[in-house]
């Protein structure tokens, strides 16, 4: 199935779960924040959260910003 | 001269605070970082990057949790609804932790803050259990409305962000000073170490920056040049300048002149 991931089509498993889908982006053991269709689903939902076609997924993390930060200053 | 910075309860002893953005590197990054002193220091929150360099240094990697306290910060948000996301996904991202830098911007060409908007947005976390550092502009009644609504720190600019074009409005930031009953910080504006010495004379608890450390030729030392600054800045605000007068006071003693 696909599922919409930080904006663009991504293709996982049907019964893909949040952990599954880190893991294989190889982002295992990185500090993730990770939301679907708008909620924030909690790092300790991770394994058990299954994912349905067409969920809007966004993973974030920290990087670099201060007072200035604008477009361009992404350094990670 | 034990002298915290006390926000939300919790004492600081830099007055100094640093964001992360804009630097050539991570190495830049946490060697200025750690020349300035600062204990606070902001973060962004964005996108992951998929499928690119997924060994590449994290920024949580030269900054510990347990040697720095993390501001997220809604910096590039335009709007309440991305700033109170940002917020939410930065709680999640930090383990619960809930001390953040809210600012909602009005304009891409100036950052001034959307002050109604930061407003809105403000009285939604406090509700939500944030701890809100917020961005406005030098303007006295919104820093205090600001206040009211259970902000734990106001932080009017001195100047555009990223301007360096040091305090334009100091009578402002004095009246602002004036009327808090928290902590009120400096922050964007300041070019260089008289432009955070003047700002801390001014009696404000401290001052954020960021692109007058990292776009200084040498940021490293430029970070510590603020770092003096500061301190210097609060020494002379606490000790009570003398009084500026018109004409000239000699420094020697007339009696016993011989000539």
């Amino acid at each position: 199935m696909n599922i919409v991931l930080n904006g663009k089509q991504q293709s996982v498993a049907d019964q893909c779960t949040i952990s599954d889908l880190i893991s294989q982006l190889g982002l295992a053991d990185k500090r993730l924040a990770v939301e679907v269709n708008l909620d924030i689903i909690p790092r300790s939902e991770h394994p058990q959260h299954q994912l349905s076609a067409d969920d809007k997924v966004e993973i974030v993390h920290a990087i670099g910003g201060g007072c200035k930060l604008h477009g361009d200053a992404n350094i990670d | 001269m034990n002298d915290p910075l006390i926000i939300a309860g919790v004492e600081y002893h830099s007055r100094l605070l640093v964001g992360t953005g804009k630097y050539k590197d991570m190495q830049e990054s946490k060697l200025a970082t750690e020349a300035s002193g600062a204990e606070i220091v902001t973060i962004a929150i964005r996108r992951s990057n998929i499928g690119q360099n997924p060994d590449e240094p994290n920024l949580l990697d030269i900054l510990p949790l347990d040697k720095y306290t993390l501001l997220p910060n809604t910096a590039g948000c335009y709007n309440v609804e991305d700033a109170v996301r940002t917020c939410r996904l930065a709680r999640e991202l930090l383990d619960g932790h809930d001390l953040v830098k809210l600012e909602v911007l009005g304009d891409e060409k100036t950052l001034f803050p959307d002050v109604t908007a930061t407003l809105e947005a403000a009285k939604i976390l406090v509700k939500d259990g944030f701890k809100i550092m917020v961005y406005t502009n030098d303007d006295p009644i919104m820093a205090k409305r600001l206040e009211e609504v259970g902000c734990v720190a106001v932080m009017p600019l001195a100047a555009p962000i990223g301007s360096g074009l040091g305090i334009r409005n100091p009578y402002n930031i004095l009246e602002i000073v004036d009327n808090a009953t928290v902590p009120v910080l400096v922050d964007a504006g300041v070019g260089t170490a008289s432009d955070a010495a003047m700002a801390m004379e001014l009696g404000v608890d401290g001052i954020l920056m960021n692109t007058a450390i990292a776009a200084a030729q040498d940021p490293v030392l430029m970070a510590h040049a603020m770092k003096n600054a500061t301190i210097a800045g609060r020494q002379a605000f606490k000790a009570g300048r003398m009084p500026r007068k018109r004409y000239a006071s000699a420094s020697s003693p007339i009696d016993g002149t011989f000539f």
